[in-house]
């Protein structure tokens, strides 16, 4: 028995994977019927696999069979690879046991496609039903919508899950096209538009009545595939900006492509995945919902690519030194966040503290702003009078000498020819 | 001059009572236990008194959002050398200046409060993630914790909303005390050495019998979600810093 699970475990949890959604952040859901679980605003990040990603959530697939052959995907249907299929009592029963003994924040459950969309997403509807009504489980529930599932299965998971996602696999339709000639970006549209409307209807109709019951009060998220096909950084980050505006997304993941196909379409196995880009994506990502960039300003046509040695706000300041030296003790809060080096809690801790008296040198550095960094692109109460400015190239040279990449270990992708 | 107190939160309320009294300019505050006396200084000793120190509790509260409150017990609790003299300078600095004085991040006893007040939440929120319950025979939950800082007040309320309906057992095995749920109320729970010395080490027997089962399967997800491919051991190690992995059933 117990073997069989363990095994079952071990595929599904496998295939499952390949999901970098790992957030359980977001939702406000109280035990208040004196059960089991209890959300928790910001999120439990419970531990960490060895490659360093968190594990909140006990993330799995309710089956791997699938009838879709998607070249990128380990679960598509023409890998030779072992399956199988959760029944709606174990899974139930692992979530509730790992939770009890605080090893996760709740289930992040998704599933191949069998018989049909509705088929499929009908039972995952009945694992979190199980969950919710008949073991009074108030943790959180990250559930798959599955493309083309009707909308009763859609709204009725959206009653008891916490986040509801929907992966766009490729950022841009044409490599969809390429990949997975049976799916569009139609097919997610449709239905994160749907959640996404009655999240609206629900909230409007809550603060009318304080009874009416929470809808996916964590919102939706998607991810990408980023390295599998062609795309710049700024087809990608130009979806996302369109789906972070039009769907109001609380994230929107890049997932390095990991090479599990021999399709020469795709990157070789044994390939690194592309993990640098991945970081300087998500960077970026920060800056276009933190920092009030704007997309065209981080990535234009000039500069479809991100750097891969600096940060994407550094090069920004680095193309754009007419706006700097900032003045520290007068410089408005939008400016202040927009200098490298410093961040969104030192920024705060600037504007409370020099309303007390201009601020120095030693202050900022005590306050956690990195100076070796920012001391380019900004002036306080003592710094040193400077006679002539330097050019964008000598400043990154200086950045670079001091700093050593924490990638710098792991080897790059490819060499470079020239 | 040197005052002396005993190192609780009262006594530590109680010197700046004092000081305000008095008024004596610098002050080196010490724990009675930790000073040595020396030729040329007759300390003040601090006498606890309930009344001096809800007087000045009050007072913080009337000048200090609650943010602030929670940072200065959360820096009370961190146990650090110097904390305590840094509380003691930011109530004087508090209450010797207007209202919003706490926001001055360029004073330094401002700006130690606010980071030590992050590294104890940090520490409590490292708790509420690492700590790995273990189901005895008897039905309770259980596990023993030994964290940087004396966090285990902050966790109650956490555990408490959480595993509303079960019953559990968390102790610091560094400091000695524990809390206790048992499905209605959260008590204080002081074992005898022999009694946290089998809870250290509950033998199989004491273990419910699907504990080792349980506990496997775990083992075997955290290693099938891994991605070898992507193998990262200086960000796993920073997420997960060594000290705690004696916590980790994954990880033992």
């Amino acid at each position: 028995m117990t073997e069989r699970i363990r095994k079952k475990l071990n595929i599904l949890a496998d295939a499952a994977k390949y999901d970098v959604s790992c957030s359980s952040s977001g939702s406000s859901r109280k035990n208040d019927n004196k059960g089991l679980g209890d959300a928790h605003a910001s999120g439990i990040c419970h531990t960490y696999t060895e490659d360093g990603r968190c594990v909140s959530l006990l993330k799995i697939l309710l089956t791997n069979h699938c009838i879709f052959d998607c070249a990128y995907c380990v679960s598509r249907a023409s890998n030779d690879i072992e399956r199988a299929a959760f029944t709606i009592e174990e899974a139930v029963s692992l979530t509730i046991n790992f939770y009890r003994r605080n090893y996760i924040e709740g289930l992040f459950l998704s599933s191949g496609i069998f018989k049909d969309a509705d088929f499929t997403m009908e039972r995952l509807v009945r694992v979190v039903k199980k969950l919710r009504l008949e073991e009074r489980f108030n943790g959180y529930i990250h559930l798959k919508t599955i493309p083309g599932a009707s909308e009763e299965l859609v709204r009725e998971a959206g009653m008891y899950a916490d986040r509801m996602s929907i992966n766009l696999e490729m950022p841009t339709e044409a490599g969809l096209k390429l990949l997975a000639p049976e799916k569009t970006h139609a097919d997610v549209i449709k239905p994160l538009a749907y959640v996404q409307n009655q999240i609206l209807q629900f909230s409007e109709e809550r603060s009318l009545i304080k009874s009416v019951p929470d809808f996916v009060p964590a919102g939706q998220s998607t991810q990408m595939v980023i390295g599998a096909t062609a795309e710049t950084d700024k087809d990608i980050m130009q979806t996302a900006d369109k789906f972070y505006r039009e769907f109001s997304l609380k994230r929107v993941y890049y997932s390095g492509y990991v090479p599990v196909s021999s399709d020469n379409r795709l990157p070789l196995i044994g390939t690194q995945p592309p993990l640098i880009r991945e970081n300087r994506l998500y960077q970026t990502d920060w800056l276009m919902r933190f920092y009030g960039f704007h997309i065209n300003e981080l990535l234009n046509d000039a500069n479809p690519h991100l750097d891969i040695d600096i940060d994407p706000k550094l090069s920004w300041a680095l193309r754009n030194l007419q706006f700097f030296p900032v003045d520290i003790n007068v410089a408005a809060h939008s400016m202040i966040i927009r200098v490298p080096g410093i961040g969104i809690g030192s920024a705060n801790k600037i504007i409370a503290a020099r309303k007390f008296g201009r601020l120095r040198i030693d202050q900022l550095k005590k306050i956690g702003v990195a100076y070796n960094r920012a001391q380019y692109f900004i002036r306080c109460a003592d710094s040193p009078y400077q006679l002539k400015a330097y050019q964008h190239t000598q400043i990154k040279s200086f950045i670079l000498a001091e700093s050593e990449s924490k990638y710098a270990k792991l080897g790059t992708a490819q060499l470079t020819m020239f | 001059m040197t005052y002396l107190f005993d190192g609780s939160l009262e006594g530590l309320l109680c010197a700046v009572f004092e000081w305000f009294e008095r008024k004596p300019g610098k002050v080196q505050l010490k724990t009675s236990i930790h000073y040595l006396p020396d030729a040329f200084n007759v300390p003040f000793d601090v006498v606890n008194d309930r009344k001096k120190a809800d007087r000045v509790w009050k007072g913080l509260q009337s000048r200090l959002p609650a943010a602030w409150l929670r940072k200065f017990y959360a820096t009370f609790l961190s146990e650090l050398p110097g904390a305590f003299q840094h509380l003691f300078e930011f109530a004087c600095y508090v209450f010797s200046n207007p209202a919003g004085a706490e926001t001055n991040y360029g004073n330094e006893h401002v700006l130690k409060l606010s980071q030590t007040a992050t590294m104890v939440e940090r520490e409590k929120h490292r708790m509420e993630a690492f700590i790995r319950f273990r189901q005895l025979a008897d039905g309770i939950f259980y596990c023993g914790i030994d964290p940087d800082f004396n966090v285990l007040p902050l966790l109650v309320n956490h555990f408490k909303n959480r595993y509303a309906d079960q019953k559990w057992i968390i102790y610091d095995l560094r400091r000695h005390y524990g809390f206790v749920y048992d499905l209605t109320k959260v008590e204080e729970l002081h074992l005898a050495p022999e009694g946290e010395k089998n809870l250290k080490k509950p033998g199989t027997a004491r273990m419910s019998d699907k504990e080792e089962e349980y506990a496997a399967l775990w083992k075997n997800y955290f290693n099938s979600t891994n991605i070898p491919a992507r193998k990262n051991t200086r960000l796993h190690q920073r997420h997960v810093p060594k000290r705690y992995w004696k916590y980790l059933t994954e990880k033992i």
